[in-house]
């Protein structure tokens, strides 16, 4: 076996080094030591991030098992940096009494989900993808239960735990199938052997499951708006955005690399998932009054359309998709830096709560503002243009009725962001939240979220570097 | 005598289905976590009888039931630990009683 393979798999190796040295740090320092814990975690994951920033060539290592594009790079380094700014967020969380001891084991399981991620997205068998997938979830459950003393959230980790292996089961039943009339398991194998008979059109639909459950589409949703209010917000933060990121980057890859001649079943297949994604998700999420809840149904509705990427099928469609993902990070990261700071500041997570926050703190409701206008979609923000492109990725494939759909809902979307902001502009209030200055920590991430929001759109380089990579069927 | 795939196949597929109808109705969560294991093991039921019958040459579908096996392990002791977490706090583990958060 020829080891310098390893050499090539740079992403994953450094992480671990990473995880190690994160890992006896937490063992053999006790006390005053550990008062830079924090500080060196986010800079050792900095270097990380800054170790990887240069795309490497397409390579496939392990016979196959391990395949990397450029793409998924540069995915990698999307999400490890979203993952430093939900460390920095994390901080204030992290320095309560009854957090401080399991410091160290926060950063490790979130960093084992991270390269269970990496290992899923750059899966070339089934099998790699299945260990990367359940490297990815088991450790989110022992996060989303992380607050053992709240007895919501040892239901928020129960609900995230039992939906997880309820799908990965259903999943893994579709892959059986898969191996049953194919014979093989390697992705480079599988589409010459598809024929898209019936069973394997129910193996595609089983396989669909797994991965839904993790981008939250509505089928598979139940779980995400109870974990998403019982878990530490830190912690649902991570949920929204970078397992979520992962996860659709990797149904947008064995789409359309496996399951290429079944394009027909799997594009209907999405486009019902669709729309009731973004209906339902928008309607619930009207009546929402918990911020954290309000946001898992935000986050809903957010997967759909970022699902109008996969429908595509095409290298259109995933720049399209890498570059809503990169832009859905900074400004979901943004609203919940802001919500995190004002829970463990002020303790307050209802919309009423946040009447009159304007007085108090202008700042944070400023912040606040600019990342709903960006989720909602409205210019120049950069999530009006990941939208556009998105639409425009559809639309080049000729889902026009879906397009439209989905633009209706982007207005219904309008109502339920504005809401936030009417609450904390319009709306009166006597004892509005007091003013509070945030730590050092969660400023720089809403600053790095800001600046993401306003010149990701802007600067259109961003999108043709992503566009010279992507590759589609 | 060869007893023929379809059987097995039966097997596994009733297993599946009273996995599934389990994990509705049932109201105790130890109760729903079994159920999830037979689903779980019907799929490794699938791999093995796929592999030895149809593509008897590789050992592809052997070696993934029992990274099944061994995953599934890991996520019934993370279950289990989160189980007992909320045994602590509510003192049962009925799903009735699991429903501080509603909307």
């Amino acid at each position: 076996m020829n080891y310098s393979q390893f050499l090539d798999m740079t992403p994953e190796v450094s992480l671990i080094v990473l995880i190690l040295i994160v890992f006896f740090y937490d063992l053999f320092t006790e006390g005053k030591e550990r008062r830079g814990f924090h500080t060196l975690t986010c800079i050792l994951l900095g270097i990380h991030t800054v170790l990887n920033i240069f795309p490497g060539q397409d390579r496939e290592l392990f016979g196959g098992m391990y395949q990397a594009y450029a793409m998924t790079d540069i995915v990698k380094t999307i999400l490890s940096i979203g993952t430093l700014l939900v460390f920095l967020q994390a901080k204030n969380w992290l320095r309560r009494d009854d957090t401080r001891h399991k410091e160290g084991e926060f950063y490790i399981l979130t960093l084992c989900t991270l390269l269970g991620m990496n290992f899923m997205m750059s899966a070339g068998n089934f099998l790699m993808f299945f260990i990367g997938l359940e490297l990815a979830s088991i450790p989110m459950a022992c996060l989303a239960a992380f607050d053992k003393y709240k007895h919501e959230s040892a239901e928020a980790g129960a609900k995230y735990i039992m939906n997880a292996m309820f799908s990965t089961g259903l999943m893994l039943y579709g892959i059986s199938f898969i191996y049953g009339t194919v014979g093989t398991l390697y992705f480079n194998d599988i589409p010459t052997a598809l024929e898209g008979t019936p069973m394997q059109i129910l193996a595609m639909v089983f396989f669909f499951a797994g991965l839904g459950f993790k981008i939250s589409l509505v089928p598979f949703h139940l779980w995400t708006a109870d974990t998403y209010q019982g878990a530490p917000t830190a912690v649902t933060s991570y949920l929204s955005v970078i397992s979520k990121g992962a996860a659709a980057f990797t149904l947008m890859v064995i789409l359309t690399k496996v399951f290429a001649p079944m394009v027909e079943n799997w594009q209907l297949l999405l486009y019902v998932v669709i729309v009731i994604t973004i209906t339902l998700a928008n309607l619930f999420a009207l009546k929402q009054d918990n911020l954290k809840r309000f946001m898992a149904f935000s986050s809903i509705s957010q997967a759909g359309y970022i699902m109008l990427a996969v429908i595509s099928g095409n290298a259109q469609g995933m720049t399209s998709l890498v570059f809503y993902v990169l832009v859905y990070i900074a400004a979901n990261l943004g609203a919940f830096g802001v919500i995190n700071v004002i829970e463990q500041k002020a303790g307050k997570i209802e919309m009423n709560d946040y009447n009159g926050l304007y007085q108090s703190n202008p700042k944070l409701s400023f912040l606040l503002t600019l990342a709903l206008f960006s989720l909602a979609g409205i210019p120049p923000f950069a999530g009006f243009f990941s939208k556009f492109f998105i639409f425009a990725a559809a639309f080049s494939e000729g889902f026009y009725l879906l397009v439209f759909i989905a633009l209706v809902n982007t207005i219904i979307s309008l109502y339920y962001y504005l809401r936030i902001v009417k609450a904390m502009y319009i709306i009166p209030n006597d004892k509005p939240i007091a003013y509070f200055s945030s730590d050092c920590s969660t400023k720089i991430s809403l600053a790095i979220c800001t600046a993401g929001i306003l010149a990701l759109g802007i600067i259109s380089a961003v999108y043709d570097g992503l566009n010279l990579y992507a590759f589609g069927m | 005598m060869e007893i023929h795939v379809v059987y097995y196949l039966i097997v596994s597929t009733i297993m599946l289905f009273a996995g599934i109808y389990g994990f509705f109705t049932r109201k105790n969560l130890l109760a729903v976590l079994i159920s999830v294991e037979l689903i779980l093991n019907a799929t490794n039921i699938n791999f093995a009888v796929f592999n030895r019958y149809l593509f008897p040459d590789v050992f592809e579908g052997h070696f993934f039931a029992l990274f099944g096996i061994g995953i599934a392990a890991a996520e019934t002791a993370v279950a289990i630990a989160i189980i007992i977490n909320i045994y602590r706090n509510i003192r049962n583990i009925q799903t009735d009683n699991i429903d501080e958060m509603k909307g």
